[in-house]
């Protein structure tokens, strides 16, 4: 049976470049609230919003529609799916353009874009995408026992403190 | 969750942008329009970033941008001021062996 998460935060907002900030700040108040590093949250914080510009720039051509950022909290790990309805892609093909910026003689080898991809796999855990109807992107870090501090409390001990 | 931009010059040294904020997809084409432009004539452009909190790819994108412009008309870019968060992306994405970076150390280096 799957497992189901101890709690969950979703989001709205819509696929415009003004509102990835906010899908920021919330994944940022999460992380935080269970304990994560500073380090880690910045990861998390970096990793949801290229899911985001990613949905901005590609699922609606332009057009009005929305992204759900759905925020699962697990006892060991955050799982965050950054979620739109619009075109899909062909993922192998953008798999294989993706990777650090190497020097190349040519300087049209230096990618402007593309990064995106290549940032949020370095800096998870485990990054699953799949396209089918749109595009759902599947980010997963975990806690680090020694990381949490002390006085914080997994989500699960809230109601008891 | 806005960046601020603000540009100074200075005969000898070169023109300097002073970046503040976070650079992410709705802030980077203010830094695009303001960095851009300054990139056509061969001359040495600076930006600093000591104040810059949060860049993702679209923001380094813009850095790109700029050092691609820079190498067709033989002008230098240099970046300064980073913090240790920002050198991480910066190593991690491979960008620190392309662009030139200026340790924030040497930059506030006091006598």
């Amino acid at each position: 049976m799957k497992e189901q998460p101890l709690d969950s935060v979703n989001l709205t907002i819509p696929a415009k470049p003004d509102y990835v900030g906010i899908a920021r700040l919330t994944v940022s108040g999460i992380a935080n609230r269970m304990g994560f590093s500073y380090d880690d949250i910045e990861d998390l914080k970096l990793a949801v919003s290229e899911a985001c510009t990613n949905a901005v720039d590609h699922a609606y051509s332009g057009g009005d529609g929305d992204i759900e950022v759905c925020c699962s909290i697990f006892g060991n790990r955050l799982e965050i799916e950054v979620i739109d309805r619009g075109h899909s892609f062909n993922i192998r093909e953008v798999e294989e353009r993706t990777g650090p910026i190497s020097f190349e003689p040519s300087m049209n080898a230096l990618r402007e874009r593309g990064l995106g991809i290549y940032l949020m796999k370095t800096l998870m855990d485990d990054v699953d995408i799949k396209g089918d109807n749109g595009v759902i992107v599947k980010l997963t870090k975990y806690l680090r026992k020694n990381e949490v501090e002390p006085h914080v409390k997994s989500p699960a001990s809230y109601p008891y403190r | 969750m806005n960046v601020l931009i603000k540009e100074k010059e200075d005969a000898q040294k070169g023109v300097t942008i002073f970046v503040e904020g976070e650079v992410d997809v709705y802030t980077a084409p203010q830094l695009r329009e303001k960095l851009l432009p300054l990139c056509q004539n061969g001359n040495t452009v600076y930006v600093d970033l000591s104040k810059v909190d949060y860049i993702d790819s679209t923001g380094l994108g813009v850095l790109i941008g700029a050092y691609k412009a820079q190498r067709a008309t033989a002008g230098r870019l240099i970046l300064t001021g980073m913090n240790a968060r920002l050198s991480r992306i910066f190593r991690i994405t491979g960008l620190h062996e392309i662009i030139e970076i200026e340790d924030r150390k040497q930059e506030d280096g006091k006598e």
